[in-house]
């Protein structure tokens, strides 16, 4: 399929959203508000829940589902206090030994005079950071969009999944269009040079699995996703903490890596 | 430095056009004299080059060069390049890049967008990183990600402190998502630096932006910036287009993020080497106190 259907796809206003996916993956969720330093972001919906029986911590990128609550969510664009407050959730995630399930969807981390002046770039660089060396098991799934840094914020994980209609790209395909080519009617070839689809992505080892949405019913994908999740924590859990951070820094240490290494010792 | 270039026979013939055409390049200007771009005071080339490029006038941060920047900081004959010959694939088939990468190494004279290494900084071993802005804007690609990572990788092993200093334009969006996670790599290199004990410090230079200021731009221990400067996730163009207004002056300027919290101090260019050296000298010298010495 050409990557531009796959975006309008991933884009597709009737495409369920972080909450949807919070309801049918998990019960007894109970969601947890607020950064402790500014305020709290409707972008980002945090908290606990059980996947099966294994209490966990989720992150979520909420963009809405009507007028209404695409506003209040800021249409899934958090800000700087959105990545702080899961970076927070996250940390209490490793101290009780809670594995963390991250949705991304959102176009991009929110480009505004409020997120600048908050710190919209140390906020991503310090999950980036941080997530690097939890000691606890992290699964990231993109279920829509994933739009740059303001995806990888919550992407720093052991896999890295993608629903097969997905897309998570360094730029937006017009964004690429307009900078590079000064002409937003390449829109489309922009989407195809970027490499941005799930196939794509797992040829490039950037993503670890594609979840298939090729069943009648979307239930029958959150019960692969349920499955799956539970299998692979389950893996993690018993793995030493060290190897499983060891593990998560080689995830991302490979891409560009340097066969031939030059002797600079 | 000079003598490299002199004695470098050139490679192929794109090459030696390029040095021949070194002398009618509108970006790299050859006449005795430059115009301040703030206060159009006209300095003498030579001058320029005493006062670290900046305005005698009113103090404007003139724009150089990553090997110029390099001489400014570090002690004579100290610096030790390394992975200078690392280059950069088309590995998407990005159309136009493998000739944009020509492209700015002949205008950069440069290999990449990045020059790491060790060095000595009054005395002190240090693991140093410049961007260079004139290789397509310090944009982060693999071979970016992957000499800044190294070179946190080694001074990690060597306990050995980073000075890094920031310009770019974010993620190098020919190379996608390959880009993108250079992100996280360098980051996890900056992790654990840090978790071992080391110092980080981060000088900040004319425009930082996208993903290396929400990378190891932001990760320091240690933030500092020229005065001026342009530090942004997304940067102002961008931000007009979105909320379609302009923006108040000074928005995403050093002096801004100071005022902020976001930088600990804002440095003028002359002022750098006097500033890492104590800053070194707080961090490495012998630590006092820990004997049982009387006072
Ligand atoms: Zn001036």
């Amino acid at each position: 399929m050409e990557a531009y259907k796959r975006v309008a796809l991933a884009r597709k206003k009737t495409r369920p959203t972080g909450l949807d996916y919070i309801e049918n993956l998990f019960t007894n969720f109970i969601e947890l508000h607020g950064d402790r330093c500014f305020g709290d972001d409707p972008a980002m919906i945090t908290g606990l829940g059980f996947l099966l029986d294994m209490p966990v911590t989720i992150i979520a990128q909420e963009r809405g589902k009507n007028t209404k609550s695409r506003v209040k969510r800021n249409f899934g664009s958090s800000h700087p206090e959105g990545y702080r407050k899961a970076l927070r959730q996250m940390k209490l995630a490793e101290k009780f030994n809670r594995p963390i399930v991250c949705i991304i969807d959102t176009s991009g981390a929110f480009c505004g005079i409020g997120a600048e002046e908050r710190g919209q770039g140390h906020a991503i660089a310090q999950n980036l950071m941080e997530m690097m060396a939890l000691k606890v098991p992290i699964v990231s799934i993109i279920i829509g969009e994933g739009g740059s840094g303001g995806a990888l914020a919550l992407g720093v994980a052991d896999e890295v999944w993608m629903l097969e209609n997905a897309i998570y790209s360094v730029i937006s395909p017009e964004g690429c269009a307009s900078i590079l080519w000064k002409d937003s009617s390449k829109t489309k070839e922009a989407a195809n040079c970027l490499k941005l689809t799930a196939q794509d992505l797992l040829e490039l080892e950037v993503v670890d699995k594609i979840i298939s949405e090729n069943h009648r019913d979307f239930k029958l994908v959150y019960k692969e996703l349920k499955i799956n999740l539970y299998k692979t924590f389950k893996k993690r859990k018993v793995l030493p903490k060290e190897e499983l951070t060891q593990l998560r820094y080689e995830r991302f240490r490979k891409f560009g890596a340097i066969e031939e290494k030059e002797l600079i010792d | 430095m000079m003598n490299k270039v002199l004695f470098k026979k050139p490679k192929n013939e794109l090459e030696t056009s390029s040095r021949f055409n070194r002398k009618t390049n509108p970006a790299i200007p050859q006449e005795l004299c430059r115009s301040c771009p703030s206060c159009k005071n006209m300095s003498f080339r030579s001058d320029l080059e005493k006062n670290y490029h900046i305005c005698s006038k009113c103090g404007y941060h003139f724009r150089i060069n990553a090997r110029q920047r390099l001489n400014m900081i570090y002690d004579i004959g100290s610096f030790i390049e390394h992975n200078q010959n690392l280059t950069s694939v088309n590995r998407l088939d990005f159309p136009g890049y493998t000739e944009k990468l020509e492209q700015a190494t002949l205008f950069s004279h440069e290999k990449e967008g990045v020059i790491t290494g060790v060095c000595k900084i009054s005395g002190f071993d240090v693991c140093i990183f410049v961007m260079e802005s004139s290789f397509m804007m310090g944009s982060m690609g693999q071979v970016v990600g992957e000499k800044i990572t190294q070179l946190f990788e080694y001074a990690t092993k060597h306990h050995l402190p980073v000075l890094g200093f920031t310009v770019s334009g974010g993620a190098r969006m020919q190379e996608g998502m390959l880009a993108l996670m250079q992100m996280a790599k360098t980051s996890g290199g900056v992790k654990r630096h840090s978790d071992a004990g080391n110092l980080y410090i981060a000088v900040l230079t004319d425009p930082t932006t996208g993903g290396v200021t929400a990378s190891f731009a932001m990760e320091a221990d240690i933030i500092l910036s020229e005065p001026e400067a342009l530090i942004a996730f997304a940067g102002p163009r961008v931000i007009e287009q979105t909320l379609r207004q302009r923006l108040p002056k000074g928005f995403q300027k050093s002096e801004f993020l100071f005022e902020k919290g976001f930088i600990d101090r804002i440095v003028p260019r002359n002022l750098h080497k006097e500033t890492l050296s104590n800053l070194l000298t707080l961090h490495l010298a012998p630590k006092g106190g820990e004997t049982h010495g009387s006072l």
